[in-house]
């Protein structure tokens, strides 16, 4: 069995799954549950400046999007930070780390952007013996509203300045931790590394509504008839936050700071994923929302399977590895033509390539009146939509046509030679190939 | 004490609430969350393979849609736009034979969307609150007579309300429904539902039924082409065939067995052999010999005189009741009865295929038997003289007309079709619209 030890910023964990900072870490019942599960690390939900914590509202605090058989995609909040006292909290902290030695506990810090804040607070985390800190640059709701959270993620001075002081006042690993609500994600990751931060971690919460309720005409969740928008989380952002981490991987600026990936993780496939496009561990909390820390099981069997299957005996092996592929369009290779191959055993007849294909897309597929449903490849662009909607599982392929093969629709030559947009003829601002 | 081993035909073979679970709904009522998750299962095929092969040509895809997204009532007004007995045919339609076996699924992995469940999923949903989708176009001055209450009649009687004409129905038994209501076994229309759709049905207003009226008795083609403007015959197949076999007691027709069940007031005291034999190999002869046994008969044998493959009943029909405990025969035809007055056996001599030929073998068996039903088919009871007949049954064209100027017909008792309750449907709404066109000469 692969050995799946982590080493983040030299904090060790026996898996690379730690929970994130929220609601399933906010005290010491949750996290010590958590870890009996086999969880690697825990990044304490956030904590507030000493004083009267924050309250939540007492109406419902999530809305869901739910796919087939109610299978929940999509998770909204509007909860806060921790509303417990600072003191409690620390204590349990330094409890739950003495017990758990081999566990990673990261606390999670949101305090006012101001230097007398963040020096208050900052020693106090030390002594409980934590093995670093997450600042909290990335809560949408609430807070943001008073200057915390990513109403600081959204400027990356105010980053660079606050990261700057904690590195000045805290001796363990410092992670930033982004919000996802901003147009270019490299800029706070940049701002992040230059104050000198050890890690970033991503995405935190999408603004999001996710529904309105059209008897009451007002958005989910509703609080006595109003609604306010809230952090969207779940599968449903993971494709967004891949895509935010594969930025930073590549950004020249930013590449080989090491990040925790966030944003839907729920299965070990998931977890490698991030780890592929650069992650060095990855952070959890939807899916143990939704079905309880015992997921993690499933997690550490599943990536210890593929790594053994892939030969990788360390998550270091593979972290990384996917994001030299990550690339401009610019760069795609135009040369590379495909066609739509239909497995007529696997076809199960339903025709919802062909109303795709005929509909909204190319008319490259014909249907006979006996229900065959073929591929004309004098139209097929490759586009892959009949792929993306057919229900059967590689029913419908991409073919390679290889060098010299003729594709019908242009009817030129397959060239075995790479060639991009950068030096195609209809490119006004094309350079020839020197 | 009467128990399953009293011989004879006798009432109280099982507790009623035995007999009570028995005869609970075959197929029951989706809850609303089992539905969304069936519905989610339709892949929305485009040219449906199920709407193809729905007699009524429903839009499948776009009623279970209509479900997926919290609209059953509109799934509903989909389904009874094209079958305005789509609640009945959720129940009764031989779903694996029709849209469930062609669905792409059923294809592909030997499970398909359940459509007849959520037909009855959308169907209920409308009719449990209480709403018709429908309304009548104004009056037409015109008035169409239908003869027979059954799904052909009620269909072509909705159809032509719908569209502004008066409906007399004539309806020869004391009840309406036709076979919905004296023809169907009872664990598939439970809650006296055949009488609650023709409630609903009638909502469409315009449509007055008048029962004991059987035609060639109370009233005749004649009068009815001069009092109105136009006929429509749905009365169906009165006639039962007979196995020419001698008069026992105990011997008798499946159809009136069935039919004598479904008006029962308590099934417990409703008698049954002990040993039941029922001749024929379609859907009646399944209803009859799956109801005896749940009544309590100890032993119940279907025999037919061809093979499996020649059965009518369906294979599901005849699944459910191999899974009931009722023997089916093949190759086999009744030679003759025995007993003293009252049946205690019958004979059987075995068949055989020969050049595409039935034939009739030596050797044979014995049943014992102590009730025996006859379902070998209906004939139709009485056609008026003027009107061309083929096969036993009124000739009609496509869509219904027969061989006389100003009637139609449909159902069992016109010619093509196959005899469920769902081309019945399709029949009397197509000589509907065909009535309608001459009516307002809107005939192209």
């Amino acid at each position: 069995m692969a050995d799946l030890t982590s080493d983040f910023l030299g904090i060790k964990s026996p898996n690379p799954f730690w929970l994130a900072s929220a609601p399933p870490t906010d005290k010491e019942y949750n996290v010590r549950r958590a870890f009996e599960a086999g969880w690697g690390g825990v990044v304490w939900k956030t904590l507030g400046m000493e004083g009267p914590p924050v309250v939540n509202v007492n109406g419902p605090r999530y809305g869901a999007i739910w796919g087939a058989d109610r299978r929940l995609l999509g998770l909204n909040n509007i909860e806060l930070i921790t509303d417990r006292p600072l003191e409690v909290n620390l204590e349990e902290m330094a409890r739950v780390k003495a017990d758990y030695p081999d566990r990673a506990l990261i606390a999670s810090i949101m305090v006012p952007c101001e230097e007398a804040a963040w020096k208050a607070i900052l020693p106090r985390v030390a002594e409980t013996g934590a093995d670093g800190i997450e600042l909290n640059f990335g809560c949408p709701h609430g807070m943001s509203e008073r200057g915390m959270g990513s109403a600081v993620g959204q400027v990356p001075e105010y980053i660079e300045m606050v990261t700057r002081w904690c590195k000045q006042y805290y001796d363990k690993p410092v992670i930033v931790k982004l919000t996802p609500n901003i147009t270019d994600i490299r800029k706070p990751a940049a701002a992040a590394r230059n104050g000198g931060a050890d890690a970033v971690s991503l995405i935190n919460t999408i603004n999001s509504i996710t529904a309105v309720d059209l008897d009451q005409m007002c958005p989910q969740p509703t609080i006595d008839g109003k609604g306010s928008h809230g952090g969207y989380c779940g599968p449903a952002v993971k494709p967004i936050a891949l895509s935010m981490v594969s930025e930073i991987a590549r950004a020249q600026a930013t590449h080989g700071l090491p990040i925790s990936g966030i944003g839907g993780v729920t299965t070990w496939r998931d977890a490698a994923e991030f780890m592929a496009l650069g992650c060095g561990n990855v952070q959890v909390c939807t899916a143990a929302m939704t079905y309880g820390f015992k997921i993690v099981q499933e997690m550490i069997s599943g990536l210890s399977q593929w790594m053994d299957e892939k030969g990788y005996t360390s998550t270091s092996d593979f972290v990384g590895m996917a994001v030299p592929n990550v690339t401009d369009w610019q760069y795609l290779n135009l040369n590379h033509i495909t066609k739509a191959r239909i497995d007529q055993d696997a076809c199960i007849k339903c025709g919802r390539c062909y109303a795709a294909c005929e509909d909204t897309s190319h008319q490259a597929i014909t249907m006979s009146p006996e229900r065959v449903f073929e591929v004309q490849d004098d139209e097929c662009v490759a586009c892959n939509l009949c792929v993306n909607v057919c229900p059967v599982e590689d029913c419908i392929t991409m073919e390679t046509l290889a060098p010299g093969m003729v594709d019908e629709r242009t009817g030129k030559v397959v060239e075995e030679d790479y060639a991009n947009w950068t030096t195609h003829p209809n490119n006004p601002m094309a350079s020839a190939a020197e | 004490m009467t128990s399953k081993l009293t011989d004879g035909i006798t009432a109280g073979r099982l507790p009623g609430e035995v007999i009570g679970a028995n005869f609970a709904d075959l197929h029951p009522a989706y809850d609303a969350h089992e539905a969304l998750v069936a519905a989610d299962r339709c892949y929305f095929c485009h040219d449906a393979p199920c709407m193809t092969a729905c007699p009524t040509s429903i839009d499948i895809p776009l009623f279970i849609r209509q479900i997926a997204t919290g609209t059953e009532e509109a799934a509903a007004k989909t389904i009874l736009e094209q079958n305005i007995l789509g609640g009945m045919c959720a129940r009764v339609c031989p779903t694996e034979t029709l849209c469930e076996e062609v669905c792409v699924r059923e294809v592909a992995e030997g499970k398909p969307v359940e459509i007849g469940r959520l037909q009855r999923f959308a169907t209920d949903s409308l009719m449990a609150a209480g709403v018709h989708p429908f309304e009548r176009a104004e009056t037409t001055g015109k008035s169409v007579a239908v003869v027979g209450a059954g799904p052909a009649g009620l269909s072509c009687a909705h159809r032509l309300a719908m569209l502004g004409h008066d409906v007399v129905i004539f309806e020869a038994r004391a009840k309406s429904g036709g076979l919905n209501e004296f023809g169907i076994a009872a664990y598939k229309s439970t809650d006296d539902f055949a009488q609650a759709e023709v409630d609903w049905l009638l909502k469409i207003g315009g449509i007055e039924i008048r029962h004991g009226q059987r035609l060639g008795s109370e009233i005749s083609l004649q009068g009815l082409g001069e009092d109105f403007d136009a006929v429509f015959l749905g009365m169906g197949l009165a006639g039962v065939n007979a196995l020419g076999l001698d008069e026992k007691d105990g011997v008798s027709a499946a159809v009136d067995f069935i039919a004598e069940l479904r008006q029962a007031e308590d099934l417990a005291a409703l008698p049954v052999g002990r040993r039941v034999v029922v001749v024929g190999g379609g859907m009646t002869a399944v209803d009859a010999g799956v109801q005896a046994k749940l009544l309590g008969a100890e032993e119940v044998t279907i025999v037919y005189r061809r093979g499996k493959e020649a059965m009518a009943a369906s294979e599901f029909e005849q699944d459910l009741a191999a899974q009931k405990g009722v023997r089916i025969i093949h190759n086999a035809t009744p030679v003759g009865v025995e007993g003293n007055g009252s049946l205690s056996g019958v004979r059987f001599a075995y068949t055989e295929t020969q050049d595409g030929k039935l034939v009739t073998l030596d050797e044979g068996f014995t049943l014992a038997a102590d009730q025996l039903f006859q379902a070998i088919g209906q004939k139709i009871d009485g056609v008026p003289d003027d009107l061309s007949v083929e096969g036993g049954k009124i000739t009609v064209s496509a869509t219904g007309a027969t061989s006389k100027a100003g009637v139609w017909a449909g159902g069992d008792c016109a010619s093509g079709g196959d005899d469920l309750t769902v081309t019945a449907v399709a029949e009397g709404r197509d000589a509907a619209m065909d009535i309608h066109a001459r009516l307002t000469g809107a005939a192209g």
